[in-house]
C-alpha cells in the first residue's frame, strides 16, 4: 500500500502533496518548506524566484477562495474546505497543481477568465494586468483579481485547468501552472 | 514633526523605513501576506499625514524581492499618494531596483512606470 503510494509519486514527479484544510499558517509553512527545497536542490536563481512566486499565488488563490466559502455561508454536504496542493519537478518544468471546490455558479466566470488569460500572449497578458490594477476595486482581502494573470506572466505557460461536477452546489476545480527549469 | 515609522521585515512583510527627518523612504524585501490590506493600512495612513507637510524633496525606494499580487493593488495605492504629493508642486523622486537578473520585477517596475506621471526610475541592481 505504501509502496505503491510511494511508486505512484515517483513516477508522476511529486515532491509534496497535501489534502486538508487550508488555513494561512499552513500556507506559509509549505512556502517556507519549499522554498528551503529549491535553495538545497540548488536550483537557478530565476527558476527559483519564479516558482516561488508561482507557488505563492496559486496556494495564496486557494486559501483565498475558501476563506471567501466560508463567508459566503453556504453549507454544502461535503467538507467544502479541503483541498489539494501538489508541488512537482519534472525534467524540464516544475508544476503547481491546486484542486478545490468551487460554487457551480461560479463555474462560468472562473472558466470564462482562465480561457481568456490562455488566449493571451506575452504583451497582452501584461496590458490586462495594467488594466485590472488599476481599474479594478480591491476586495477586502485585498486579492485584486490579478492571481491568475499573475500565474500566467510567471509561468510562460498555458495554464491548465478542469472542472469536476461532484454534485448540485459544488464543482471540483483543478489548476496547473508550469514553470520550465530553463529560462532564458 | 511626523513620527517615523519602522517597520522590520519578517519571512512574508517588507521591512519599511520612513523617516522624514533623514530623507529616508524605503520599502524592501518581500511582501507576501495573506492580508496585505491589514500591512498596507498603517503605511498608506501615514503616508496620508506625510502628504499633508511633506519635504521639499522626497525619494522614495522600493527594494523588493518578491510581492503577491494582493500586495500590487497596495503599492499602487502607496504610489498614487507619492504622485499626489508630487502633483502639489513637490520634488518626488521614486526609485525602483530589480535584481540583474529579475526581469518580472523590472516588468512590474514597468506595469507601475506606465500607470503613473510621478517620475520613477527604474534601476538595475547588478551582481559583483
Amino acid at each position: 500500500m505504501t509502496y505503491s503510494y510511494f511508486k505512484n509519486m515517483q513516477v508522476n514527479n511529486v515532491i509534496f502533496v497535501y489534502q486538508g484544510e487550508v488555513t494561512a499558517d499552513l500556507v506559509s509553512s509549505i512556502l517556507q518548506m519549499m522554498e528551503n527545497k529549491l535553495d538545497g536542490d540548488g536550483e537557478d536563481k530565476k527558476v527559483k524566484k519564479k516558482v516561488f512566486n508561482v507557488m505563492v499565488e496559486c496556494l495564496q488563490n486557494v486559501y483565498h477562495h475558501l476563506d471567501a466559502l466560508e463567508t459566503s455561508n453556504v453549507s454544502g454536504k461535503i467538507n467544502d474546505k479541503r483541498a489539494l496542493l501538489m508541488i512537482g519537478k519534472e525534467d524540464t518544468d516544475y508544476y503547481v497543481i491546486t484542486g478545490n471546490y468551487i460554487l457551480n455558479e461560479r463555474v462560468n466566470a472562473v472558466k470564462e477568465k482562465l480561457e481568456r488569460v490562455n488566449k493571451c500572449d506575452k504583451e497582452e497578458l501584461k496590458k490586462l494586468y495594467q488594466e485590472i490594477l488599476s481599474n479594478e476595486e480591491m476586495s477586502d482581502k485585498g486579492t485584486a483579481g490579478l492571481g491568475m494573470i499573475d500565474i500566467a506572466r510567471k509561468s510562460g505557460q498555458k495554464l491548465g485547468f478542469d472542472f469536476h461536477y461532484v454534485n448540485e452546489m459544488y464543482s471540483f476545480f483543478s489548476l496547473e501552472a508550469k514553470v520550465s527549469r530553463v529560462q532564458p | 514633526m511626523l513620527k517615523p515609522l519602522k517597520i522590520e521585515p519578517t519571512h512574508k512583510t517588507p521591512r519599511v523605513y520612513l523617516e522624514p527627518e533623514t530623507n529616508t523612504f524605503e520599502l524592501g524585501g518581500r511582501s507576501i501576506p495573506e492580508d496585505s490590506v491589514g500591512f498596507y493600512k498603517p503605511i498608506l495612513e501615514w503616508m496620508d499625514a506625510y502628504a499633508e507637510n511633506p519635504n521639499p524633496k522626497t525619494e522614495f525606494k522600493f527594494e523588493l524581492e518578491y510581492f503577491n499580487t494582493s500586495s500590487s493593488k497596495n503599492i499602487l495605492e502607496l504610489l498614487k499618494k507619492l504622485e499626489a504629493i508630487f502633483n502639489k508642486g513637490n520634488e518626488v523622486h521614486i526609485i525602483w531596483y530589480y535584481d540583474e537578473d529579475d526581469e518580472d520585477m523590472e516588468e512590474t517596475g514597468e506595469d507601475y512606470k506606465a500607470l503613473l506621471q510621478v517620475p520613477l526610475e527604474l534601476v538595475m541592481k547588478a551582481h559583483y
